[in-house]
């Protein structure tokens, strides 16, 4: 028979991990738990069963606040048009070293 | 939020998915694609988890501590891959528990090929060999497939599943290089699992259903029958090395097509199993609800826990 349990699921954890020390943390997926502790546990035996890290996060999903995709265009477009931010833009002259 | 028609919407994610680009949660999807995916990736969840079943069968009876700990090291990497892919149809706005009541209700599918038996240890060489050869070559291709969050629990999983292959490769090795009656035992079982393995990548393109509007959406980048091809391609030779022989008079190298000749599959087997009658049907499903039923305790215990150190804090 099959029962209607855990109606309250626990909440959503994304999970962050670091593969080396003094690299970024990279998200890695997702899981459940009741709480942060266990969503660590659950995060090292699900995501790192090959040493795949030396530290992780866990974040409640619902505490992530995100950049909606329909607005991508209007919300990045401050950059589009500052070329001079890069150091392609600028003049060298030849024979000019170290620039 | 946005004002556009529905027609404009189409044709911008159909746009995004030709220039090779990727869907994400948030995005805006058609509602087809966002109904397909669930049923393909939870049908692909369902088959980690209950992969487990035929595996899981032989690990206190495997010959050696090194093929043991392969063994249970394989069983629960199966767990995990369970788990990435129910997180990656969670993202589409379904419920791990109601992605699990259609697994225990029948209502959702899994491989077929897990309806077949595991009667001796040979089996778990041929489940390593053709098993995951098969779902290797298919997974490979989804590492690209237009929903990110499927694509990227690809990756994952295939670069874990390398090992998988290759232990049930060396099984079989270890098999047809012992005694008259192991390499015996390695030919029965690639003569039970050959067939089931080369269905495992579905009807022919010609009586496939929801193939051409998954190719369309980038799902699906190669076809039915051209991925089968490949497995066999590559497969064949390999039973050659070990010295056996698969179970098909019609097989042979075509130099002209530069690719193997195949006989006839028997679809009617196929949609036998599919249907529910295949030989471990009831047993998969009813071990998958006992196991989920007699693991209530953890869960529960997980949940008094909380609650216990959550009343003390405050």
């Amino acid at each position: 028979m099959i029962t209607k349990e855990n109606d309250n699921q626990w909440p959503l954890w994304e999970v962050f991990i670091q593969s080396k020390s003094g690299q970024p943390f990279k998200h890695a997926g997702s899981l459940h738990a009741p709480d942060g502790e266990m969503a660590l546990l659950n995060a090292r035996d699900v995501y790192t069963r090959r040493n795949e890290g030396t530290s992780i996060w866990v974040v409640p999903a619902k505490c992530i606040t995100a950049s909606t995709p329909e607005e991508v265009g209007a919300f990045f477009d401050p950059a589009f048009d500052k070329v001079y931010r890069h150091p392609t833009f600028y003049d060298v002259p030849e024979g000019v070293k170290y620039l | 939020m946005s004002t556009l028609s529905a027609g404009e919407l189409e044709k911008r994610f159909q746009e995004k998915i030709d220039a090779n680009l990727y869907i994400e949660p948030k995005d805006w999807m058609i509602d087809k694609y966002r109904h397909n995916l669930i049923r393909q990736i939870s049908q692909h969840a369902h088959s980690e988890v209950v992969g487990m079943l035929p595996e899981g069968n032989w690990i206190t009876r495997a010959p050696n501590l090194r093929r043991k700990a392969a063994l249970l090291a394989k069983v629960q990497d199966e767990a995990g891959h369970g788990l990435y892919l129910y997180s990656a149809a969670e993202t589409l706005g379904i419920s791990r528990e109601e992605l699990l009541e259609q697994l225990h209700t029948g209502k959702a599918k899994y491989s077929n090929i897990f309806n077949y038996p595991t009667v001796t240890w040979a089996d778990i060489g041929a489940i390593g060999w053709l098993v995951d050869g098969a779902a290797i070559i298919n997974q490979v291709m989804l590492q690209r497939a237009s929903y990110g969050p499927y694509a990227r629990a690809m990756v994952r999983i295939c670069r874990e599943e390398s090992f998988h292959q290759r232990q049930g490769f060396e099984i079989m090795l270890t098999l047809c290089r012992g005694t008259a009656e192991q390499k015996e035992m390695a030919q029965d079982s690639l003569n039970r699992w050959w067939w089931p393995s080369l269905m495992m990548f579905g009807p022919n393109d010609k009586d496939s259903p929801h193939s051409a509007e998954m190719a369309k959406w980038r799902v699906k980048r190669e076809s039915n029958d051209e991925l089968r091809q490949r497995f066999i391609d590559r497969v064949a030779p390999q039973a050659d090395f070990l010295g056996i022989k698969i179970p098909d008079n019609h097989l042979k190298w075509d130099e002209t097509k530069q690719h193997y000749h195949f006989g006839e599959i028997n679809w009617d087997e196929f949609y036998n199993v599919v249907k529910g009658n295949g030989p471990c049907n009831r047993e998969r499903l009813n071990a998958r609800i006992k196991a989920h039923e007699e693991g209530k305790w953890v869960r529960d215990a997980a949940a008094a826990f909380i609650n216990k150190r959550k009343s003390k804090a405050a």
